[in-house]
């Protein structure tokens, strides 16, 4: 059993709002193996969004701390690599220029970062691209680009926040295989947030299933398929069944719409 | 034959529908197609209105139809400007002229940049300025004129102090709406990278407002070059706009003409400069 990466710590989020206390997310426990890949799954309003600002140090929890490498780091920025579904790619750089920008932040000599950059994107499917600006590049690219510059910045932890969830179905299965490749090539810890089900069990160790108002966890599934997993593994009987398990605990959650369980 | 309720929504397998569109190819109207002229032509016709108007002015000054004591004619205002060229002040004017408005334009553009991007660090700061700014910017400067010459005296410095005065609110404007555009997702992954608010400010504040900074150049040229000119009506030794106020006063009406015409040739080519330097700016910024 690998040593604790990251450790959510019990951690609430109430706000105040006009109708009185607002509890965003209600004694959170969070504990994520070395190397592991977990993925949060959960209605809208569940508080994915608000877990992940905490363990970025975006914003202060209302109780509870935050443990990387069982050192207090609640409320400090900077410490894990932090993906948003926008790739947010700044269109004044060029792809090279974009990648290193979190190594660039740290005080990586420019000349420096852009040499450890330019192998990785030769490896990672953007040969050729290296001078390219983003809005010459496709959605799928771009999501490639914003990974390699999560990745880059040389952080242990990962949160990747919908990564692929405005990109059209082709494109998303292979990006998924794409980040498990990166993720068995730079041993990352990764926490994943998204709204589908199938993609929570490919690319995870385990599943977090949440619920809302206030936002918990209601359940942790482990996901025991062999890695590497190929895609033919979800159509199997212990795949269907994880989804199955899933879908039910989604479906099951009072005042669900239906969007929000897809 | 057809058993499709009347309620159907018109389609394909409507069979009433689709003889309704098809029942006549002779009557069916066509998409209206324009011919445009060659760009030649058009230059023909253009220099051909504008011969044409001047030899109408010409025949009507010379056969009474036009007061040319009002309205001069052609024939004088190129004499006219042949001797503003050849003995008068033209370059003199023309200089002090450019000079003020280039001056005002970089003065006034450059500090209400960064007046407008200074609202990024401090929102109590940004709040606290606002009104004060909006409340220069809806007043009319122009009205402050005569006491800005009274303060900065009838030499260049006024002149400057006008147009810095017109150019200076809508490029701090401008800016402060660029920074509040900045978005804020990028801001947050900045800072989930370690950043330090002056990192923030110089490597996503600066480049994203840019293209807004850019895009009051032309806007602030022609405004600099009015406040000149206002300034030079009010009290100056030189300038087109002395020149011209000179020559209306001493009833020399092909005078106005020529310092207005000078001063037309002034302000296009100082556009073009500028929409020149923005074009290279903005390939600049998005690459």
């Amino acid at each position: 059993m690998p040593a604790t990466k990251l450790l959510v710590d019990d951690v609430s989020m109430r706000f105040a709002m006009p109708t009185g206390l607002f509890h965003a997310l209600d004694h959170i426990r969070l504990s994520v193996p070395q190397g592991c890949f977990v993925s949060l799954i959960g209605p809208s309003g569940c508080g994915k969004s608000t877990i992940f600002n905490i363990i970025a140090g975006l914003q202060e929890p209302s109780e509870g701390r935050v443990l990387i490498d069982e050192v207090d780091a609640t409320g400090t920025i900077g410490r894990v690599g932090y993906m948003l579904q926008k790739d947010l790619l700044l269109p004044w750089r060029t792809l090279t220029d974009n990648i290193i920008l979190g190594m660039e932040i740290q005080g990586v000599k420019l000349a420096d970062a852009r040499a450890r950059a330019l192998p990785l994107l030769q490896r990672y499917g953007l040969a050729g691209f290296e001078r390219a600006y983003p809005n010459t590049l496709s959605g799928g690219m771009r999501q490639r680009a914003a990974l390699l510059r999560t990745l880059l910045f040389d952080a242990d932890v990962i949160l990747l926040d919908e990564p692929f969830g405005a990109l059209d179905a082709q494109t998303k299965l292979r990006m998924q295989e794409w980040l498990l490749q990166l993720w068995s090539d730079f041993h990352k810890t990764v926490i994943f947030v998204t709204h589908d089900v199938e993609e929570a069990i490919f690319l995870s160790d385990e599943v977090h299933v949440m619920g809302a108002r206030p936002g918990r966890i209601i359940e942790t599934i482990t996901v025991a398929l062999p890695r590497p997993r190929l895609r033919a593994c979800t159509t199997s009987a212990e795949f269907i069944a994880l989804k199955d398990r899933c879908l039910a605990l989604l479906h099951d959650q009072p005042g669900q719409s239906i969007e929000d369980a897809a | 034959m057809t058993t499709l309720p009347q309620t159907s929504t018109v389609g394909i397998a409507d069979k009433p529908a689709e003889t309704a569109v098809t029942t006549d190819v002779r009557l069916a109207r066509r998409l209206p197609v324009q011919r445009q002229w060659p760009s030649w032509a058009i230059i023909a016709v253009q220099i051909g209105i504008l011969i044409g108007v001047i030899a109408l002015w010409e025949i009507g000054a010379d056969t009474g139809l036009i007061d040319a004591f009002f309205w001069s004619q052609p024939r004088a205002i190129f004499n006219t400007l042949t001797i503003f060229f050849t003995t008068g002040d033209a370059l003199t004017d023309i200089a002090f002229t450019f000079r003020s408005t280039i001056l005002g334009f970089l003065i006034g553009t450059a500090t209400g940049s960064a007046l407008g991007l200074s609202f990024w660090w401090s929102r109590n700061y940004a709040a606290i300025v606002q009104p004060y700014i909006i409340c220069f910017e809806s007043l009319p400067k122009l009205a402050l004129a005569p006491l800005i010459v009274l303060v900065f005296g009838i030499g260049i410095a006024s002149k400057v102090a006008i147009a810095t005065a017109l150019t200076l609110v809508v490029s701090t404007l401008t800016t402060y709406a660029g920074v509040k555009a900045v978005d804020p997702d990028s801001e947050k992954l900045f800072y989930s990278l370690g950043a330090s608010r002056l990192q923030v400010f110089r490597k996503l504040v600066i480049p994203s407002c840019l293209p807004w900074i850019i895009s009051v150049l032309r806007v602030n040229i022609g405004l600099a070059l009015t406040g000149a000119i206002v300034g030079e009506f009010i009290a100056s030794q030189h300038g087109l706009g002395r020149a011209v106020l000179y020559a209306g006063q001493t009833y020399d009406i092909a005078l106005v003409w020529v310092a207005v015409c000078v001063l037309s040739a002034l302000a296009i080519v100082m556009y073009l400069a500028v929409s020149w330097i923005e074009r290279v700016l903005h390939r600049g910024v998005k690459g």
